[in-house]
């Protein structure tokens, strides 16, 4: 099986990708499956019966076509073809942020470690890492740092909300 | 200016334990070339003709003296000896190696300076008004806003990989000196009837291959939702704007295909959304970032120096200094000055770390420990009082950095072109020195008055060649380099894009090309008239007519 960074850790995959599927026959009937949009909306109520299947988006799919779904998928993916291409990025923001989706948001693709820290802030919060490379050595990627200015996905007060003024220890530091 | 505490620190320290690991898996053959590129650009690198080239941000052009110290030193260690001052409030070296970025990212962070997002396609170093807070025209203060844009801006996690770089101007004043209509976003720090600050906000402005000035997008955004309006914009562009085309990947072209009024609706929608919400910014905080701003201990003169300006008087060459390069305050006794790095025979911007260290000690006697970098590549002191005008004049002339030419014909902005550009289509600082060399009596310079003459090497257009009211642009015909010239554009509120003249020039006609269009600006000019307003009165045939006329 797989290896994938959920949370925190390596974790085997119990999802089975499918890229290419056009039709319902082409979905294993029982396994955890992940389908292109196209496929979910054209069989969306026999799909969205079986309670065991997620969708996939590509970076050009809109966000707010899943939004009737997203309390009931348990898992949306988003297509990385190249990591230099970062719709993916805001995609999740708007399923995060404006959905409220609250499943599994998982980036599948491109995906390397430099990038993790990133991909998290932005709501995703599963890592399916290219295959060529080790889920384990990516998994530092997650904490290349310790926090941000932004209002994030994942951290949603900015640091100038939460810096403390009046305290000693958020006073300018010395420049000598 | 603004002092990191220690959670700006911590990002900064982070960022270069971030980079050494990085290139230690690039060297170790962990990261492949491709991978490792756009990281290494966010960190200001780029791999250029003879080497690397590092790219270190001057955040909106305040630079204190220990920081110039330590590029004086970086210059020296790194380098060889000398560091060039780019038209984006950046400085560039050019030499350094590879191996060596992380401990020049690590000696930057120890003085609260950093190379983040300098390059790739990302939101770039924030550039404003170089006379910030001490032109007297100004409205509002931008340096506080352009601090918030910085932060906010930094390792944002969702606008790293954009569709094309990004960059944003701030101003706060009625004169436009940070080129705002000419960036992806330019900001306008405003006041509203009732006098609340706000922003005019612009999009789709830049030069390059398609140079277009920027639009309106909302006449006044209340300020506690600029980063909300920032972040509606920058995540309709990151969406929607074009990757399937480099070179039509920048927002001013989503902008035109998508017309203004359905790209505003897109972003107005977004940011009916995000309105509110925890990005807004409180007044609490813009008021933390002011204190950081505020005027320093100006003595109480009283008014003019009249030592000064018997000075100006009994010395000609003091005079004729004060006159170009000199400025006024809105502080009584206290004047700018621009130290000019377009002294004839050094390549535009350049300066070495021999005279960064003394630019620094000058820095501290006469103007408060700081200095600004303006966009037309020169250093500015911001406060130096009038009665020591003569004496830093002096030092300034041994420095080599009082060329009094600020504005004029041979204040000349001019990119690193085929020298040191691996995309040049032809060199440009022997032109810009050439021209420097034709026209080398004072007199005439003087004679001629303002004038903004800009060089780029190729269409990327970092030389401005289309807002310069003379613009040059190096073209390759046949593997050979041509000069194409272009006459009528301007920086600036009433910013404009020049019309080329006609077809291209060989190097060596460039300084007679210049030449005659000064020629016919001085017969033809009404009294007072600016080099630009004939052009625009009279248009680009006499021009072209007397250049070509001769030439052929
Ligand atoms: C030597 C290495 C450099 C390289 C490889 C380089 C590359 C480029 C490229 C490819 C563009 C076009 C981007 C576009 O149109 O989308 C560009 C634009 C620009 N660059 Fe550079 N550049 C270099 C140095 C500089 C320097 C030294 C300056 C300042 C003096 C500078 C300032 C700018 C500016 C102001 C623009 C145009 C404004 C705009 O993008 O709209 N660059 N550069
Ligand atoms: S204008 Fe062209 S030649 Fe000049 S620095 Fe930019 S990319 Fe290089």
């Amino acid at each position: 099986m797989p290896l994938l960074i959920k949370g925190r850790a390596v974790v085997e995959d119990g999802w089975m990708l499918l890229r290419e599927a056009a039709a319902l026959a082409d979905v294993p009937a029982d396994s955890p499956v992940i389908v292109p949009l196209a496929l979910w909306q054209s069989e969306h109520d026999a799909l969205a019966a079986r309670g065991n299947v997620g969708v996939w988006l590509k970076p050009d799919d809109d966000p707010d076509a899943l939004a009737g779904d997203v309390e009931r998928l348990p898992l949306i993916a988003i297509d990385f073809p190249k990591f230099v291409d970062g719709r993916g990025y805001s995609s999740a923001r708007l399923l995060r942020d404006k959905h409220r989706f609250a499943g599994e948001l998982r980036a599948i693709g491109d995906v390397l470690r430099d990038q993790l820290y990133y991909l998290r802030q932005c709501g995703f919060d599963a890592f399916a890492i290219r295959v060529d490379r080790k889920a384990e050595d990516a998994l530092g990627g997650l904490d290349d740092f310790s926090d941000n200015y932004q209002s994030t996905t994942a951290r949603p007060v900015p640091l100038f909300r939460r810096r403390d003024t009046a305290s000693e220890s958020d006073t300018p530091l010395p420049t000598a | 200016m603004y002092q990191y505490d220690r959670h700006d620190q911590r990002l900064v320290d982070e960022r270069v334990a971030q980079f050494r690991d990085q290139t230690r898996r690039f060297l170790a053959g962990e990261l492949s070339e491709d991978e490792f590129r756009p990281l290494r650009l966010q960190n200001g690198l780029y791999i250029q003709k003879y080497a690397p080239m590092l790219r270190i941000a001057i955040p909106y052009g305040l630079l204190s003296t220990r920081q110039l110290r330590k590029l004086a030193h970086i210059g020296r260690k790194y380098d060889r000896g000398y560091g060039h001052f780019t038209t984006r409030q950046n400085i560039q070296f050019n030499w350094p190696r590879l191996e060596d970025v992380p401990d020049i990212l690590a000696e930057l962070a120890s003085v609260q300076m950093h190379a983040i997002q300098t390059s790739g396609n990302c939101v770039r170093n924030i550039t404003s008004d170089h006379f910030a807070g001490v032109a007297g025209d100004e409205i509002v203060d931008p340096r506080p806003y352009a601090e918030l844009f910085r932060q906010w801006s930094t390792f944002h996690p969702e606008f790293a990989y954009l569709p094309r770089k990004f960059k944003i101007a701030v101003s706060g004043s009625a004169i436009d000196r940070a080129a705002t209509l000419v960036h992806d976003i330019g900001v306008h720090a405003v006041r509203n009837e009732a006098g609340e600050v706000g922003f005019r906000v612009l999009v789709g402005g830049g030069l390059g291959r398609t140079p277009i000035i920027g639009h309106v997008i909302r006449e006044f955004l209340p300020r506690q939702e600029i980063l909300n309006y920032l972040d509606a914009i920058l995540r309709i562009y990151n969406r929607f704007g074009r990757r399937d085309n480099m070179y039509k990947a920048r927002i001013k072209i989503l902008v035109k295909e998508m017309t203004l009024p359905v790209f505003a609706q897109h972003v107005e929608s977004e940011w009916e959304r995000l309105q509110g919400g925890l990005a807004t910014v409180p007044d609490q905080e813009i008021e933390r970032l002011a204190s950081f701003f505020v005027p320093p201990p100006y003595e109480a003169v009283p008014g003019e120096d009249a030592g000064f300006r018997s000075a100006i008087a009994d010395n000609r060459a003091f005079g004729n200094w004060v006159k170009r390069n000199v400025f006024p305050h809105k502080v009584p006794g206290y004047a700018v000055v621009s130290l000019s790095l377009k002294k004839t025979g050094v390549p535009p911007g350049d300066a070495t770390s021999d005279q960064m260290d003394v630019v620094a000690d000058l820095a501290d006697i006469y103007s408060f420990g700081e200095l600004r970098v303006s966009h037309e590549q020169n250093l500015i002191f911001t406060d130096v009082k009038q009665a020591e005008l003569l004496a830093l004049w002096g030092e300034l002339k041994t420095l080599g950095f009082a060329t009094p030419n600020i504005g004029l014909l041979t204040d000349i902005i001019c990119c690193p072109g085929g020298d040191f550009c691996s995309l040049a289509n032809a060199k440009s600082i022997p032109i810009a020195e050439a021209i420097q060399r034709r026209f080398d009596d004072l007199d005439y310079l003087y004679d001629i008055g303002d004038i903004d003459l800009n060089i780029s090497g190729c269409m990327n257009a970092c030389g401005h060649h289309h807002v310069g009211n003379i613009g040059v642009l190096g073209v390759d015909k046949n593997g050979q380099e041509w000069y194409q010239v272009s006459i009528g554009g301007d920086q600036g509120e009433k910013a404009s894009l020049g019309k080329v003249i006609g077809p291209s020039f060989a190097a060596d006609e460039m300084p007679d090309v210049v030449a005659r269009l000064i020629d016919v600006y001085i017969e033809r000019r009404h009294d007072d008239e600016r080099f630009i307003d004939t052009v625009r009165r009279l248009g680009v045939e006499p021009f072209k007519e007397r250049v070509y006329a001769a030439a052929h």
